[in-house]
């Protein structure tokens, strides 16, 4: 079943960029989803537009629908907030707030008024086993999270969006600052949490969006090119730009 | 002749000879400001003892102390940081955290440059015009702190907007997208990241407000005044403008008196600046970013 679904989807920015044209995907449930391609082919943009976190940057027009649960995440009366509480998303370089461990991982419950402190010892208890770096924190909750390694701090990042209890995970190239040990890390991770979320993955090369995929969506400058189940997209895909970008002739 | 000294000026000779200009304009800059205060401790220090500080002039202000000049400044400082301060670091956090680019925008930031620019004593007559006279304050120290509030202003709103926007935008962005809303943000995350630069404006105008003497020479300083001030709309005497008074205008004036107010002037001064130094270090060695 669809979690997302895109329709007709179009963004242009206000320097006259135009990054995404009339995008149509499904994103189904509980299943790792990687959007890959070349960089400026949409992905982040697309990204931003789930949660709508695009609405801090320029946009000059923006068309067509976004569906989550089979509502208009852009019809009027939908509070943005809502939004980005059920569809948490985790960055290219790990960004943890200049706060203590314990504070960055309730930083979304507490924006939202969350105040009763036994609870939420245990979303950060929670969120922190999730992401696997209770074990490596949990004396140290009250240091600063910027004391972390790079590794650690993404997790860090990734127990943030998870202490939100949100429905879908966005990661945007979460591994790209990463070294290899870290990397395997997050990704048996998000194999883990894709039974209870629905993730979206732009991978940051084409290996580990083979690895990843259930399904993976081919973007070229804006245009979705093709989309299938991942075994499908990277042993025989149907489009002859797909082909050459796996087999690396461009990107 | 021309080849030899193609080769006696080598690369690495050059990069000697630049280094070496550029080290000894450094220290030029700094020759006169430790002269000053050097010559300033010499001269002034004799005068200094606690009768000095601590006491009303006396005899035409060529004996006892300059007690209500200290408290004068010390009045006025605090005023223009109740009138400057809020007002200022607010409009920073509008210009920084939500003004649109738009004509609004630039006309506000136009403003701000050119109120820098404006010479202190046209402030002084700006606030006799509306402060003293038009709104009746009379010269008092509130109309004084208000002149020298809007002469603050501008120091205030510029560095504070600069450190609000030293803050890494990546932090608002994670902070929005975890549902914060912008305000949250501001007030969580930005703020508390921005405050010692913040401070460090406030403190660097301050200082500038408390040495003034064209803004508070007709809204509020007082030639002489024998009691110190009693409320907000009392005269008041002030240190730079005591200072200018003893000489000037007053004759028969021991010249150990004049250097004394000059070194509490400038202790005052100096003092604010050193606790804006400490501030900024303090601040930047617990930095996480």
């Amino acid at each position: 079943m669809e979690k997302i679904l895109i329709r007709d989807f179009s963004l242009t920015y206000s320097d006259g960029q135009e990054s995404l044209k009339q995008v149509n995907l499904a994103v189904p449930e509980n299943a790792i989803t990687v959007l890959f391609g070349p960089a400026g082919g949409g992905k982040s943009s697309l990204l931003r537009s789930i949660n709508r976190l695009n609405e801090l940057a320029d946009v000059a027009e923006q068309k067509g629908q976004i569906l989550l649960n089979g509502q208009d995440i852009y019809a009027p009366g939908v509070n943005p907030i809502d939004i980005r509480r059920k569809v948490g998303m985790v960055f290219s370089r790990p960004v943890v707030l200049p706060l203590s461990i314990y504070d960055n991982v309730i930083y979304g419950n507490s924006v939202a008024g969350q105040k009763n402190r036994k609870l939420l010892d245990q979303q950060v208890e929670t969120a922190l086993r999730q992401a696997v770096l209770w074990e490596e924190v949990h004396d140290r909750l009250n240091d600063p999270a910027a004391m972390l390694s790079g590794g650690q701090q993404q997790r860090l990042c990734l127990a943030r969006v998870l202490a939100l209890e949100p429905e879908v995970i966005m990661l945007d190239e979460p591994t790209s600052a990463l070294d290899p040990v870290s990397t395997s890390k997050i990704e048996s991770l998000l194999q883990e949490l894709k039974r209870t979320y629905t993730i979206i993955l732009a991978p940051h090369n084409t290996q580990q969006a083979a690895r990843m995929a259930d399904f993976a969506a081919f973007f070229l400058q804006g245009e979705l090119i093709e989309y299938g189940t991942g075994d499908i997209m990277f042993t025989r895909p149907k489009d002859q730009r797909t082909q050459d970008y796996i087999s690396g002739r461009f990107g | 002749m021309e080849i030899k000294l193609r080769k006696y000026f080598t690369p690495a000779r050059k990069e000697k000879i630049g280094e070496s200009t550029l080290i000894l304009f450094g220290l030029i800059t700094v020759l006169p400001i430790i002269a000053l205060i050097v010559f300033i401790i010499i001269k002034g220090l004799p005068a200094i003892s606690w009768t000095f500080l601590t006491e009303m002039p006396k005899n035409g202000m060529r004996e006892g102390g300059i007690l209500p000049a200290i408290i004068g400044t010390f009045y006025l400082t605090l005023g223009t940081a109740l009138f400057a301060v809020p007002p200022g670091i607010a409009a920073a956090i509008f210009l920084a955290e939500y003004a649109p680019d738009n004509r609004a925008t630039r006309l506000i930031r136009i403003a701000i440059v050119n109120l820098a620019g404006i010479p202190s004593v046209v402030y002084g007559l700006f606030g006799l015009g509306l402060f003293v006279i038009f709104l009746k304050f009379g010269i008092s120290i509130l109309a004084a702190s208000l002149t020298l509030s809007i002469m603050t202003l501008p120091v205030i709103i510029s560095t504070a907007e600069e450190a609000l926007r030293a803050v890494p935008s990546s932090f608002r962005v994670v902070s929005i997208s975890l549902g914060a809303t912008r305000w949250q943000t501001i007030r969580r995350i930005v703020l508390p990241q921005a405050l010692p630069g913040i401070l460090t404006g406030v403190i660097l105008g301050l200082e500038r407000a408390a040495g003034e003497t064209a803004p508070i020479l007709f809204t509020g300083a007082a030639f002489f005044l024998p009691r110190l001030p009693q409320s907000p709309m009392d005269a008041t005497m002030a240190l730079p403008y005591h200072l200018f008074v003893i000489s000037t205008q007053v004759p028969g004036m021991p010249v150990d008196i004049q250097y004394g107010t000059v070194l509490v002037l400038l202790a005052f001064v100096l003092g604010m600046n050193i606790l804006a130094s400490v501030i900024r270090s303090r601040a930047r060695a617990r930095r996480q970013w």
